[in-house]
């Protein structure tokens, strides 16, 4: 890159005329703007006109679109959050795991697996998520409500269906563990063998060279990862729609009942196909919204990275 | 360099076994469009293509026309988009769709301020009921294989007043039957959906003092409650749960136990026929034109043997279409759905209930199909 | 020796979490494979390779049509999202990189917190764009194959850019150093030497991107629609994918409602061994390349 060229030639690159290459390169990168400025303009021009809306022509007769959707954006984050959570310490785990345990066929069969599982479909694990964890939820929500129900957390009645935002959390939390992981292997197995070498030289256990060594150079992957996960989660609507029991217009931090916060991406997909009129524009609106979320989030995490002073990305 | 040749070998592999199946293959069960219509009966063909959409809930029940009609006239196409009521009736009025199904019909404000495009101005448009179908208020209770409910007791239930089987309520209406002191679990669409607004409509006319809340397509927000996405995850949901009781399409709800609600005294089950009775002991809405067939239900049957929480949904076509061609293809799928072999597959494949079941409803609709132009 | 012990210790312990966790991952991996095997198997038969769902009530018909939409779906937004990661990806490593101006800097820095932002959307917030994109230009109801590619290709840019900028900056320098040495221009040695070494890992990058949106569902469903007739154009009326296909066998039942539900576990299983086949190719790539080194 660009140490490739000593600076006196690097200059000379820079002056020379554009090549065509260079010509047709550049274009693709401002056509990824162009992509970006794209979904802004055009989610903004046709989500515009719910901001005039009121409760006669809104969806769920919401006083206002602000009405409708913090309650569901707090949803969002609160069920991403929780998956990033459960997902993050296993995702890590297992991608140390692959790099340097598993070495060899089981490591490469662990990775392929894994990789494989981000391409199941969401619509799956939906179906997955309601035949298989939430049945084996229940009696779990219930120890954990009256042993635990001082907490404020497990609070209140538990869900006797399991179709509660913890589940859709855990659901979530299996979806994007393969996007945690292979993106923290790759991240792990591009620390030079220079630095683990050192470290076991000087007498580290492995444990030590990881946590010394291994995760500190690889922390700005696997926070590249982690915001790749955090959009997948954010975004995740079948899933969601299919597992968790929503309440409108609720902020709770309960995470065993039946009466949950409900996400927006699950409440787009639920109410897309019988809205018309102005509720098309609430909809394409709270999408916007969500987007402006993802934005703030992945530029926090740049701004993380950059202030401990990660790597250049 | 060895490996550039694999990748090119792999890239050309993929790009034969590709163009391979989409050249070399089509449907072995679709037929090539335009095949000359076969007269070997009598009755005559039609051919060209229509273009409907709107109510998903008709969904099944048009597969089964569709099929029935092309495999009747093998030239003729006619394609379902279940876009949703509000999408199919905008539809129909901007000429996008020849015909919407919807499970609202047309208000008579909006009919006299639409321009549809399609039809001939002024002459108004004809709106038939031909998809009826029970809604069963289904429930998880092992050992309990009959309960009957009531109006009140139903909205109790959902509306969170009623927490318990053994709640005097649901006992006095079920003498003989063990009821367990377990916590209901009301289980409510989460979803917009048409079967929501007939269920509160039956509520809020059937128990007015309880049920507050209107007729509301979305499940009133200052309820709680568990709530589901769809029929089936209705259906998951009171599978789920011991003690959950929900609303779903009676033909969904096989497996389940399904409660009989009281009218007049008399427990009824939803089968095919109470729910005809329960249409055809409603009244047309007045203010409409003769094949304009919108019914206004009747949540109370006089008739003690109606099943009155059903839902009803439209087809909607011109009284007059501008272009002939249309009118008969428009025609002939129309008497398609009415007949009595239109009914009978659809109630066989999607459980709907066949307009047959009740002579005089089905004179009625098929008189109004009959009218269009 | 107190402190070795202890050291001992902890490192015992750390390698048991470890193949804890790998277990613990392979737990729900292992379920979702087992249940999608087991209950896709009933209908994997001839039929439902060959045949559509036009004209089918109950049991019986295939997914003929949602595999092809799948492959045409996916190949067109490969063909239109890889040219723009691949050329944007060059760009930041070939010139961007090596440049001293500074608006080159900037522009360079633009685009990869864009990259970043693009990485973070919503597919939901992508088929929405779309949708408002159809909305603005040719009216709301209009719904094609290629609407719900432009909506995938939102998601697979930053995906492929992200780990094709990995490759590319693998190469080693020593290469362009030889290549430039030898006075050979830029872009020809872009071509010869850069793109021949990194093609393996790029191809795999491609992969990668494929089997991030061939399961996506809803932004298809909100853009690209539902039918169950076969549509080989991209441009002109709906087309239906694998997932979509899979959702709506489980959502709209008829009365055989387990003839449906057969039909969804099939097609899921279907998607799932497409893409273990995709994942072997790109591995089958990978070693042959290194092999021949």
């Amino acid at each position: 890159m660009s140490d490739v060229l000593p600076p006196s030639e690097a200059g000379q690159v820079g002056a020379r005329r554009l090549d065509a290459l260079h010509l047709l390169t550049l274009s693709a990168a401002l056509a990824t703007l162009l992509l970006l400025g794209g979904v802004v303009v055009f989610l903004g021009i046709e989500g515009a006109p719910a901001l005039s809306g009121t409760s006669e022509n809104l969806p769920a007769g919401a006083s206002s679109i602000w009405a409708l959707a913090w309650p569901l954006l707090y949803g969002s984050v609160w069920a991403s959050f929780l998956a990033i959570l459960l997902a993050v310490p296993v995702g890590v785990g297992v991608a140390v795991f692959a790099v340097f345990m598993a070495r060899g066929a089981l490591g490469r069969w662990l990775g392929t697996a894994i990789d494989v599982l981000a391409a199941v479909p969401s619509v799956v694990y939906g179906l997955w998520g309601l035949a298989v964890i939430a049945p084996r939820a229940v009696p779990v929500y219930e120890w954990l409500s009256t042993r635990l129900g001082w907490i404020p957390f497990f609070a209140g009645t538990p869900s006797t269906t399991g179709r509660t935002i913890l589940t859709a959390a855990l659901v979530l939390a299996v979806m994007i563990l393969p996007i945690v992981s292979s993106v923290s292997r790759e991240a792990i197995r591009l620390v030079p063998s220079s630095s683990t070498e050192g470290a076991q030289a000087l007498g580290a256990t492995r444990w030590e060279m990881i946590r010394t060594v291994v995760l500190p150079e690889a922390r700005s992957g696997i926070v590249a990862g982690v915001m790749l996960a955090l959009g997948r989660a954010l975004g995740e609507t079948m899933a969601v729609a299919m597992v968790l029991s929503p309440k409108p217009f609720l902020v709770s931090l309960r995470l065993l009942t039946s009466e949950n916060p409900g996400t927006v991406a699950a409440y787009i997909a639920q109410n897309y196909p019988e809205a018309h009129g102005l509720e098309v524009n609430a909809l394409i609106w709270l999408g916007l919204l969500l987007f402006a979320v993802t934005f703030a989030v992945s530029f926090l995490a740049r701004a993380i990275v950059r202030r401990s002073g990660g790597g250049s990305r | 360099m060895k490996y550039d040749k694999s990748v090119k070998s792999l890239l050309a592999v993929i790009a034969v076994a590709a163009s391979l199946l989409l050249t070399a293959c089509s449907a072995s069960n679709e037929t090539p469009n335009g095949t000359p219509p076969v007269s070997d009966t009598g009755t005559p063909k039609v051919s060209g293509t229509l273009n409907l959409g709107g109510s998903s809930a008709q969904t099944a029940a048009q597969t089964t026309w569709r099929a029935g009609f092309q495999d009747a006239n093998a030239a003729a196409n006619v394609n379902y988009d279940p876009v949703g009521s509000g999408a199919g009736r905008t539809g129909f009025a901007d000429g996008a769709y020849a015909m919407a199904g919807t499970d609202d019909a047309f208000k008579i404000s909006d009919i006299a301020s639409s321009d549809f495009k399609l039809c001939v101005a002024g002459t108004g448009i004809v709106e038939l009921p031909v998809y009826i179908s029970p809604i069963a208020v289904a429930y998880n209770l092992p050992g309990v294989t009959n309960l009957n409910l009531d109006a009140a007791t139903t909205a109790g239930i959902f509306a969170g007043a009623i927490t318990k089987w053994n709640d005097p309520a649901i006992v006095a209406l079920n003498a003989g039957t063990t009821l367990p002191e377990l916590t209901i679990t009301a289980v409510h669409r989460s979803d917009k959906s048409g079967t929501t607004g007939n269920f509160t409509d039956y509520l809020s006319d059937a128990a007015a003092s309880v049920w507050t809340f209107g007729r509301s397509e979305t499940w009133p927000e200052s309820l709680g409650g568990e709530a589901a996405e769809k029929t089936q995850g209705m259906r998951q949901a009171i599978e789920a749960a011991n003690g959950a009781i929900g609303y779903l399409d009676a033909s969904q709800a096989s497996g389940l136990g399904m409660a009989r609600l009281m009218v007049r005294g008399n427990a009824v089950a939803p089968v095919a026929e109470a729910a005809a009775k329960a249409l055809a002991g409603s009244q047309l809405e007045p203010g409409r034109d003769d094949a304009d067939l919108v019914f206004d239900i009747n949540r109370v049957p006089t008739d003690a043997s109606a099943y009155p929480l059903i839902m009803v949904s439209y087809l909607v076509a011109c009284q007059q279409y501008q272009d002939g061609t249309t009118a008969e293809l428009v025609k002939a799928y129309v008497s398609h759905v009415v007949s009595r072999e239109g009914q009978a597959a659809a109630a066989g494949d999607a459980g709907s209930v066949s307009l047959w079941e009740d002579a005089a409803l089905q004179r009625r609709v098929g008189e109004a199909a009959a009218s269009i132009r | 020796m107190r402190i070795a012990r202890k050291r001992r210790i902890a490192d015992r312990g750390f390698t048991i979490a470890l193949a804890c966790c790998g277990l613990l991952a392979l737990i729900p991996l292992i379920s979702v494979v087992w249940t999608t095997a087991s209950r896709g198997l009933r209908r994997l038969d001839w039929d439902f390779f060959t045949q559509s769902m036009r004209g089918i009530t109950g049991a019986g018909g295939g997914a003929l049509h949602a595999i092809t939409g799948t492959l045409l779906i996916t190949f067109a937004a490969t063909l239109i999202a890889v040219p723009i990661a691949i050329g944007t990806a060059l760009w930041l490593v070939e010139y961007a990189a090596g440049s001293t101006s500074p608006v080159i800097r900037a522009l360079a820095r633009t685009v990869r917190a864009v990259i970043d932002v693009m990485a973070g959307i919503p597919s939901i917030v992508a088929g929405l764009f779309m949708y408002a994109v159809i909305a603005v230009t040719v009216g709301p109801g209009y719904r094609s194959g290629l609407a719900g590619a432009m909506a995938l290709v939102i998601i697979m840019v930053p995906v492929v850019e992200r780990s094709g900028e990995e490759v590319l900056a693998r190469v080693p320098s020593e290469l362009h150093e030889a290549a430039l040495a030898l006075g050979v221009p830029k872009w020809r040695m872009i071509l010869k030497v850069v793109l021949p070494t990194a093609l393996p890992g790029l191809v795999s990058t491609l992969l990668l991107g494929v089997s991030r949106i061939i399961g996506e569902t809803a932004p298809l469903l909100l853009v690209a629609g539902f039918t169950d007739s076969m549509n080989y154009d991209l441009t002109d009326g709906r087309m239906v994918s694998l997932p979509v296909y899979v959702y709506s066998q489980w959502q709209n039942k008829g009365v055989d409602a387990a003839a449906y539900d057969d039909r969804a576990w099939t097609a899921a299983l279907v998607l799932l061994a497409g893409v273990v086949l995709l994942h072997g190719l790109a591995r089958l790539v990978v070693r042959r390349r290194n092999q021949t080194r």
